[in-house]
C-alpha cells in the first residue's frame, strides 16, 4: 500500500554559518492497506517530518514514497493534487487547523467541494451523514471552531479527513492536548471508523500506552531514523534496541531512564536484522 | 516530614466568573486541606475547576470574579489581606509554576536575569549575587551548563528545560508551599518522567498542590489525591485507595478511559457550570444513576479512613 524506501529530509539553518539538520535521515518501511503503524520517540526526533514528508507537506530531500505503485515523489504538483483525496492529516491542534472563519458545515463541505465529489444536494446529505458518524449532531453544523471544546474540534477534522474517504491518513498526535476521558471517546472513534473504511494509517505518538492500544505494528524513531519496527506487542513487550528499552522504561514508571548519548558516526545507515518474525532492529545495536 | 497540622485549609471556596450569559460557576462549596509537607494531587479534566482554585489561592484571578468562603494559610485568611500583604505571600510563603511554560517567560529578557529578578524583589540581593544565586536554581533544577544557559533567552530552552527554568523560578525564595499547574503537560515520556523525578525532589520539603490530568504523575509524587468534577470535589482521599479502589463513578470512568486500563470512554460530556444538573452533576453520565441522583445533592460521604466519595450509592 504505502511503500516508504530512504526518505530523508534535511534543513538547514544559520545565515552565515549554515548547518545541516538531518531531520529524516534514511527511513524505510511498508505500511499495509488497513493497517495501523505507530511510530514513537520522543519531540524532535523527526516523527512530524516524517508524517509531513511522506504526504510532500513538506518536501523530501531524497527517497521514494511508493502509493500503491505511484512514485508520490516523481508527481507534479497538478497531478499531487489529484492524489490527495486519497492521503490525508489530522493534526495535533485541531483548533489551529480549522479555519477560524468557517463554520462546521463549511469546513466539512469545503474539501467535498474542491475535490469535485457531490452536488450541492448530495453534500448535504453526506454531511450530515458525516458528523453523526463522528458522535456530533446537527446544532453544531453552525458553530464555529471557538465555541466547540478540543475534542469537538478533533471530531470535526475528523470528519473533514473522512469525507473524502482516504485510504491513508496521517495522525500527528491527534490527542495529546484531550483530558485521558476525551482521548478515550475520540480513539475508540478513531479505531472503528479505520476498521470500518480499512484505512491505512501511520500514528503518529509519544504515548506508548495510546500507540499500544491504536497500531499493529509500531516503528521507534531516535534522531531522525528507525531503529526498531515490528508488531506493536512484540516491540514494546521485548524491545531490544537500548532506545526502546529506555522509552518503555520511561513510560512504565521503571528505572533507566537516562537520555540516549549522541549518535556516533559508526552509526549512520546501519543494517537492520530481523530478531523475530517482521520485528527488526539496528544491527549495531543489539 | 508529614505533619498533622494543616498548611492551607479552604473551607466552602465559591469561584464563579461573571459572563453575559450568566455566572460561571467555576468551583463550588470546595473544602480541602494541605498539612505541612505534603503533596495533594488535584486531578480532573479541562474546565473542571482545578486551576481555578490554585489561581484562587495565588489571589490572581481577574478583579470581578465573585469568590466566596475561606483560605486559611498557617491561620491567615488568604481572601482578606490587603494587596501589599499578599503580594509578600506570592513567590515567597506560595509559590507557582503556572501551566504554558512557552509563555510564562518574557521572551526579551534572558532567562537568568528573570530568575534573579525574582531573588532581588524577594531575598534582597543585588547584582553579581542575585546572577549567581540563579545560577545555583538551573543547576539545581538540573540544566546542563546553568552558567551559560542562564545568559540565554527562553526561545534557546526546549520544552522540558523551560519547565525546568519555571520551577527554580518557583523555588527562587524557597517557599514552603508550591502550587504546580499541569508541569508534565505536553512533554514526551522521557522529559516527563525527568520533570516528575526533580518533583519527587522538591516536595520533600514543602507542601505541594500537583494539579495535572496526568494520573500516573499523581500515583507517583502524591499523598492524597482530589478529583474535581464539573466545579466540585467528587473524591478525595489517600493516593492508593482512590487510584486502586476509586468509589465515584467518575473517578471510575477516568481511569477506566486510560488506554492501558482498556480505554472504555465515558458517554457524553462534562455539563455546563452556568446552569449545572440540579441533583448529582455527573448523574446525566452516570451508568449506575437511580431518580434520587437527578433530584438531590449529594454530599461527600467517608467510604474509608480519610476517604470520601459525593455520590449517593454510599449514602
Amino acid at each position: 500500500m504505502i511503500d516508504i524506501c530512504d526518505l530523508k529530509t534535511y534543513y538547514s539553518t544559520g545565515f552565515l554559518h549554515r548547518t545541516e539538520i538531518r531531520a529524516v535521515d534514511g527511513v524505510s518501511f511498508r505500511i499495509e492497506k488497513g493497517e495501523t503503524l505507530g511510530l514513537v520517540g520522543e519531540s524532535g526526533c523527526g516523527k512530524t517530518t516524517l508524517g509531513r514528508s511522506l504526504l510532500r507537506l513538506i518536501e523530501p530531500t531524497g527517497g521514494r514514497v511508493l502509493f500503491d505503485g505511484t512514485d508520490i515523489m516523481a508527481l507534479s504538483r497538478k497531478d499531487l493534487r489529484r492524489f490527495r483525496p486519497r492521503m490525508q492529516m489530522i493534526f495535533q491542534d485541531a483548533y489551529a487547523s480549522l479555519n477560524p472563519r468557517m463554520r462546521v458545515c463549511e469546513s466539512i463541505a469545503e474539501p467535498l467541494r474542491i475535490h469535485g465529489l457531490e452536488d450541492r444536494a448530495g453534500i448535504d446529505r453526506r454531511m450530515r451523514d458525516l458528523i453523526e458518524r463522528v458522535g456530533l449532531n446537527e446544532e453544531h453544523l453552525n458553530r464555529r471552531p471557538y465555541e466547540l471544546s478540543g475534542g469537538q474540534n478533533q471530531r470535526v477534522a475528523l470528519a473533514r479527513v473522512l469525507a473524502l474517504e482516504p485510504d491513508f491518513i496521517v495522525a500527528d498526535e491527534p490527542t495529546s492536548g484531550l483530558d485521558v476521558s476525551v482521548q478515550a471517546q475520540i480513539l475508540t472513534l478513531f479505531r472503528d471508523l479505520g476498521r470500518e473504511y480499512h484505512t491505512a494509517c501511520l500514528y503518529i505518538s509519544h504515548d506508548l500506552g495510546v500507540v499500544r492500544a491504536m497500531s499493529d505494528r509500531v516503528a521507534v524513531m531516535l534522531k531522525g531514523r528507525v531503529v526498531e519496527i515490528g508488531p506493536t506487542t512484540d516491540v514494546l513487550d521485548h524491545p531490544c534496541h537500548s532506545y526502546t528499552r529506555r522509552l518503555v522504561a520511561a513510560s512504565t514508571g521503571g528505572e533507566g531512564f537516562a537520555r540516549p548519548a549522541p549518535c556516533p558516526a559508526s552509526l549512520r545507515l546501519p543494517a537492520m536484522i530481523e530478531v523475530r518474525s517482521g520485528h527488526w532492529v539496528e544491527a549495531t545495536a543489539r | 516530614m508529614t505533619t498533622d497540622e494543616p498548611l492551607l485549609r479552604v473551607r466552602g471556596l465559591k469561584v464563579g466568573f461573571p459572563t453575559s450569559d450568566g455566572l460561571v460557576k467555576a468551583s463550588d462549596a470546595i473544602d480541602l486541606t494541605i498539612r505541612t509537607g505534603e503533596t495533594l494531587a488535584l486531578l480532573g479534566e479541562t474546565g473542571s475547576g482545578k486551576t481555578v482554585l490554585g489561581m484562587a489561592i495565588l489571589r490572581l484571578l481577574q478583579p470581578n470574579t465573585r469568590i466566596e468562603g475561606e483560605i486559611l494559610y498557617r491561620g491567615r485568611d488568604l481572601l482578606s489581606l490587603p494587596e501589599r500583604e499578599m503580594q509578600k505571600v506570592r513567590g515567597r510563603e506560595i509559590a507557582v509554576v503556572l501551566q504554558n511554560s512557552g509563555t510564562s517567560f518574557n521572551p526579551v529578557l534572558r532567562v537568568g536575569d528573570q530568575i534573579a529578578e525574582a531573588i532581588t524583589l524577594h531575598r534582597g540581593l543585588k547584582g553579581p549575587d542575585a546572577e549567581a544565586a540563579a545560577v545555583d536554581l538551573l543547576d539545581r533544577v538540573r540544566i546542563a551548563d546553568p552558567a551559560r544557559m542562564a545568559r540565554e533567552y527562553p526561545h534557546r530552552f526546549s520544552g522540558g528545560m523551560r519547565e525546568r527554568a519555571l520551577i527554580a523560578l518557583a523555588l527562587a525564595c524557597n517557599p514552603s508551599f508550591l502550587i504546580a499547574d499541569e508541569p508534565t503537560r505536553g512533554l514526551d515520556a522521557v522529559t516527563r518522567r525527568e520533570i516528575l523525578s526533580l518533583f519527587s525532589e522538591i516536595n520533600r520539603d514543602r507542601s505541594v498542590l500537583f494539579i495535572t490530568h496526568d494520573i500516573e504523575a499523581a500515583a507517583t509524587l502524591a499523598a492524597r489525591v482530589a478529583v474535581m468534577y464539573a466545579g466540585e470535589i467528587v473524591e478525595i482521599g489517600p493516593v492508593d485507595a482512590v487510584l486502586s479502589s476509586p468509589v465515584h463513578p467518575y473517578t471510575r470512568g477516568l481511569l477506566g478511559s486510560l488506554p492501558e486500563r482498556g480505554m472504555r470512554p465515558i458517554p457524553g460530556s462534562a455539563p455546563s457550570l452556568i446552569a449545572p444538573p440540579a441533583g448529582c452533576r455527573f448523574s446525566p453520565r452516570c451508568t449506575f444513576a437511580v431518580g434520587r441522583c437527578e433530584k438531590e445533592h449529594p454530599g461527600l460521604v467517608e467510604v474509608g479512613p480519610g476517604h470520601y466519595a459525593r455520590c449517593m450509592l454510599y449514602d
